[in-house]
């Protein structure tokens, strides 16, 4: 363990060092960067069945002491994050490879791998100053990513994003040093032992400063408007892997320390009214935009709303449910961008105004995103359903009626969305074609590798589906240890 | 001591957050790095007071030592800072590169909208669903094959 643990953050690292060394050669880079995420993969999925049979592990890295050290952390919370994280780093990795024009940039392979150390860094870290050093390190990889081209729309759109993520850095500060303030730590697992000392009113505002800080990395209401101000102006890869993970990665912070630091029993409202503004305020501003990217991009921030219903309810089933929508959301979501890639690829745009009709042209894209798009309005039997029927049984469960009528309502418009999308896109004719569009009804090829990865993202939403069984059981073991965090505390301090 | 740099702590903060909500980056960059020297100094004095340098054999048990760990946290922080401050001069030179100006403007989709608004109140009539100005702007939002 102790050699297996940090290794999804190090060798990625390593191999970033690596394809800087040969940024000459852009096949090398490609063959570096896909062997790299791969093993880091395979760790992962070793450290999820260890974790599964034997409970949380923890390594103080350097050898120091508990809570002198900095500790990685890997319980099954965290375990099943960095698998479906590294898998649907892979898969947009691939994708990156097979559009050519992708990568292009020697910067490209060296900052993505840098961003999936980050990403798996803050998964296992299990120390408060060290999460703030991974948000860094995943920002800094980010910012490259998102201004990479250096054209008008990149620099314009990338300099919001920069200043509002720098702004939610200060604050993610401020809000370390009145932990260490108030109780001389940053170590997880000793402020959850160490937080019931203090004052109610001195640990709600030491909760609240945190629900803004990771509310803002998740796109909560009303701190989400960067994201749609953002993410539609980077190129296919970047933002499928943006999409899929790092507004994730907020919520699995903002999950980690509301049960870990300010445990609750009973369901929190702040939380709920937040939950039900996010989910409706963001498929409004889906519905009314003309970009296929942009609408995705609205539903995010929609979807961010069921997982944070999910920790509001403070139950073992609710946070399950937002354990295994998590779980179902990363690969839909990334799978719905990388769609519009390959969108974007054969037919030149994604404007509904420019494209149409792709249905007949590229059927194999079109399949795709109906599979994709049913999953995440939540129709039976794909993942989608599975997860919001969890988070609804638990809203029942603990009597929160109003959210469950405001659940479904956004699951409505989310499917009246992306009916609008299917419309625009795939049947139709469009007002002002593309080039690619004009020229009749010729099929519309993208490269082979963009399509195969796409085809193996839906198949892993199709895979959790299928086994939803298994997986929701394991969401709800971990959600019932993030709930009691004694295993998790003993595994980290020894006691 | 503590007052006086406490205060000087809200002075950083204030400042700092006047200086973001300018309209040109380089004020901006001027803002985030006041505000993170402010959240820095913050960290720094919560560490407490003065003591003996914390150097193993050099103080007894009865002495007081001022705390090691808060200087290294805020070490991290500023190299950190230091670096997203630069990557952000680069980006208001590469705007200014582009544009001749460093201002952060408003998002294409935004001002449509709004326009549609104005238009709509103005005349009466129905809003089409795709507007006729920022055509010109329309291709920054989906980059197409380069």
């Amino acid at each position: 363990m102790r050699v297996l643990l940090p290794v999804p953050v190090v060798l990625p690292l390593l191999f970033a060092a690596l394809t800087v060394l040969a940024h000459r050669s852009r096949m090398a880079q490609r063959a570096i960067a896909i062997t790299g995420v791969t093993i880091a993969l395979a760790a992962a999925v070793t450290i999820l069945v260890i974790v599964e049979r034997d409970g949380p592990q923890s390594v103080t890295l350097g050898g120091w002491p508990p809570v002198v050290g900095i500790a990685l952390v890997a319980d099954l919370f965290s375990a099943l994050m960095l698998v479906i994280g590294l898998t649907t780093v892979l898969a947009v990795l691939v994708f990156a490879v097979g559009q050519r024009h992708s990568d292009d940039l020697a910067a490209f392979h060296p900052t993505y791998l840098a961003l999936t150390a980050a990403v798996s860094l803050s998964f296992l870290t299990g120390d408060l100053f060290n999460l703030f050093v991974s948000f860094e390190v995943m920002l800094a990889a980010s910012y490259v990513l998102i201004t990479l081209g250096g054209k008008r729309a990149q620099v314009r759109h990338g300099m919001t994003y920069v200043v509002i993520n720098m702004v939610a850095s200060a604050l993610f500060l401020t809000a370390i040093a009145f932990v260490y303030a108030s109780l001389g730590t940053v170590n997880l697992a000793d402020l959850s032992m160490k937080m019931g000392t203090l004052p109610e009113h001195l640990r709600t505002a030491l909760s609240m400063i945190f629900l803004v800080v990771f509310g803002t990395k998740a796109a909560v209401f009303p701190v989400f408007s960067w994201l749609p101000d953002s993410y539609p102006t980077a190129r296919a890869p970047v933002v499928a892997v943006f999409a899929g993970l790092l507004t994730k990665v907020g919520i699995y912070c903002l999950i980690r320390t509301q049960t870990l630091l300010f445990p609750e029993d009973h369901p929190s409202t702040v939380l709920l009214v937040l939950a039900g503004l996010t989910m409706i305020v963001g498929v409004l501003g889906a519905i009314a935009q003309n970009d296929m990217k942009r609408i995705l991009s609205f539903h995010i921030v929609s979807q961010i709303g069921y997982m944070v219903l999910g920790l509001a309810l403070f139950t073992v089933s609710g946070i399950a449910g937002a354990v295994f929508f998590i779980l179902h959301q990363i690969p839909v979501k990334t799978s719905l961008f990388l769609v519009s890639g390959l969108v974007e690829e054969s037919a030149g745009s994604t404007r509904l105004d420019r494209v149409g009709g792709l249905l007949r042209r590229t059927p194999l894209t079109a399949a795709l995103f109906g599979l994709a798009a049913l999953s995440l309005a939540g129709i039976p039997p794909l993942s989608g359903f599975v997860g919001k029927l969890s988070l609804v049984q638990a809203g029942f469960g603990a009597r929160e009626y109003a959210i469950v009528a405001v659940s479904l309502v956004g699951s409505i418009l989310t499917l009246f969305s992306m009916a609008k999308i299917w419309n625009g896109v795939f049947w139709g004719t469009p007002e002002r074609p593309t080039i690619a569009m004009a020229d009749g009804a010729a099929r519309l090829r993208a490269p082979r590798l963009m399509t195969g990865s796409t085809i193996a993202l839906v198949g892993v939403t199709l895979a959790i589906a299928l086994f939803a069984g298994p997986i929701y059981d394991l969401c709800h073991r971990a959600a019932d240890s993030l709930l009691h965090p004694a295993a998790y505390v003993q595994a980290v301090l020894g006691r | 001591m503590t007052i006086f740099t406490a205060a000087l702590v809200a002075v950083l903060y204030g400042t700092g957050v006047y200086m973001i909500l300018q309209r040109t980056l380089t004020r901006v960059v001027l803002g985030l790095a006041l505000l993170s020297h402010g959240a820095n100094l913050l960290l720094l004095i919560v560490g407490g007071g003065a003591g003996l340098a914390p150097l193993i054999g050099s103080f007894t048990g009865n002495d007081t030592i001022s705390d090691p760990i808060p200087p290294a946290l805020v070490l991290t922080a500023i190299v950190i800072s230091f670096g997203m401050t630069v990557f952000l001069l680069a980006l208001a030179y590469r705007s200014w590169q582009l544009t001749r100006n460093d201002a952060v403007e408003d998002d294409v989709e935004d001002r449509r909208i709004a326009g549609l608004t104005r238009r709509r109140s103005r005349a009466g009539a129905r809003p089409a669903m795709v507007g006729p100005i920022e055509r010109a702007d329309d291709e920054s939002t989906s980059g197409g094959p380069r």
